[in-house]
């Protein structure tokens, strides 16, 4: 409780309010601060108060051969993801609990998420309400079940600032790919920082998995932890609704600025490639569907570490389906609980690995020291079977 | 509470999780304008914290591996920051202030400055 005070002190709260639900993301494991820190609560005896669950870990607990860090460091990873669970957290191992029917609050619900993605998408695509509850102050609200009624909990701080207009020059199939989804997250994050933006200028009905897309890559190259997505998201169903018809800056993202973003995202020359990262964040069974007919009749090249990040749920799921047996006939690898750039996974960390994803490509070379390239899903799928750095610009238009 | 060092003016802000190696202290994070630049023992000035939610636990472990900054200054408040800055506290005994400062009192600072930051705010050493 002294945490949420001290919570409350620093966004200046006047009072604290419910939540029902917590999504707790202190169970990854940073070093021994993170179990001198569980050891208090455990000593306290707490238990959370409301329906926790838990982000990724730092180890497949479920595929233990995949983790190839040092054992004594896997040790201490497993034990902070078992302490979690001892306060009563569902042990889901995701960082993408709305892709879990049972973990989807509704429009308007008070929740506190921890996880930067998790955050942004819980806020814009599902409309429910969270501050960026840190590691810490996560479990400590979902013990106390109460948070500071501060910034994204409040109606006022959810209309956007700043509209994000896409240029006449974007081109239309340019608008209605999934390449699009990650490199206008980056800029996203890019231009709007800690505030909240509306992207105006795609179509609407964009898919949950083209919005969480967005929000990974916004919650990587900025602190976004809301933005709306003109006739996508459910506080955006116009322009007028997002803004609340209050005169609001609007700047142009330009197709240049666009295929600079992407461009950046690739951190070497590389032709060769040694392994293809797919998941991040955790996939859903639609993309895990997708990566299936990409690749049917075809195999990842003997030479392609190819590993697919999803929540053990989600594998579940795809067991039932078929979908995973397909994909591992394929020679694609299935892992759960943790993610390939935050813990020594891939055999070849040093790469060049070819990604889809914007935020793996932000932060593994920093994490891991790799280098990497990144591409649209498909071109990492052809590339995968290809053995080889496959591109295919025409979405982008011409140079 | 008061603490002392050198000035280190990040241009942008600064994901600890991902940005920062707490085994080290150094910024590692490949897209930032400072990379290779080493946060341990500094009064590191940035515009805002950034990115993960993960940067509380990466603070209290490089308090707790003697890597942290002496100082965070912010020009918005950050809550992730706060939070690990308070945990550290609380199990480690050693303060890392993290503070709010208008832009003019932040761009007043300059780079490589010894300085004392206390409760009246932060004066040249």
């Amino acid at each position: 409780m002294r945490l949420v005070v001290r919570a409350a002190e620093v966004t200046g709260a006047e009072r604290l309010i419910d939540i029902t639900a917590a999504h707790v993301d202190s169970c990854l494991y940073h070093g021994e601060a993170s179990l001198d820190f569980v050891a208090r609560l455990v000593d306290g005896d707490a238990h959370v108060s409301v329906p926790t669950t838990l982000n990724v870990g730092a180890v497949d607990l479920l595929h233990p051969d995949l983790n190839r860090g040092d054992p004594a460091t896997v040790g201490r990873g497993r034990l902070l993801m078992d302490r979690y669970r001892a306060l009563g957290a569902r042990p889901t191992f995701t960082c993408a609990p709305y892709q879990l029917a049972d973990s989807r609050p509704a429009l308007g619900e008070q929740v506190a998420w921890g996880e930067s993605n998790a955050i942004a998408f819980c806020n814009s695509v599902l409309g429910a309400r969270t501050n960026r509850y840190g590691d810490f102050l996560d479990i400590a609200a979902a013990i106390t079940g109460r948070v500071p009624d501060a910034g994204l909990h409040r109606t006022d701080a959810r209309r956007a600032t700043l509209v994000l207009r896409l240029a006449d020059d974007v081109p239309a199939r340019l608008r209605n790919a999934d390449a699009l989804a990650p490199v206008l997250g980056l800029t996203l994050g890019r231009r709007a920082g800690s505030g909240v933006a509306a992207i105006d200028g795609l179509p609407p009905g964009q898919s949950e998995d083209r919005l969480k897309a967005i929000a990974a890559a916004a919650a990587s190259s900025g602190s976004v932890a809301m933005f709306h997505v003109v006739g996508s998201t459910p506080e955006a169903s116009t322009l007028d609704e997002a803004t609340r018809g209050i005169e609001t800056p609007v700047e142009e993202l330009t197709l240049a600025e666009l295929r600079a973003a992407r461009d950046q995202l690739t951190s070497g020359a590389a032709e060769s490639l040694a392994a293809i990262s797919l998941g991040t964040p955790h996939a859903s069974v639609e993309e895990l569907e997708r990566y299936a007919s990409l690749l049917a009749g075809r195999r990842v090249d003997a030479r392609i570490e190819c590993l697919v990040s999803t929540g053990r749920d989600v594998l579940a799921t795809a067991e039932e389906r078929g979908i995973a047996g397909r994909l591992r006939d394929a020679g694609v690898e299935l892992l759960v609980d943790t993610c390939s750039y935050i813990a020594p996974i891939l055999r070849h960390a040093a790469g060049p690995v070819m990604t889809d994803s914007a935020k793996w490509a932000y932060y593994a070379p920093g994490n891991i020291g790799a280098e990497v390239v990144f591409g649209s899903t498909e071109e990492c799928i052809a590339s995968a079977v290809a053995g080889r750095v496959v591109r295919d610009d025409g979405v982008w238009g011409e140079a | 509470m008061t603490v002392g060092g050198r000035t280190l003016v990040l241009t942008e802000g600064l994901s600890l999780w991902g940005g920062m190696d707490p085994a080290t202290g150094e910024l590692i994070d490949a897209h930032h304008p400072q990379r290779g630049a080493n946060l341990a023992g500094r009064v590191v000035i940035m515009p805002s914290g950034r990115g993960s939610s993960s940067s509380a636990s990466v603070l209290a472990e490089a308090v707790r591996a003697g890597t942290a900054p002496a100082a965070i200054l912010l020009r918005e408040p950050d809550l992730i920051l706060s939070i690990g800055a308070a945990v550290a506290a609380e199990l480690y005994g050693v303060d890392v202030p993290v503070a709010v400062l208008s832009p003019e009192e932040l761009a007043a600072i300059p780079d490589g400055a010894e300085v004392v930051v206390g409760p009246d705010g932060v004066r040249r050493a």
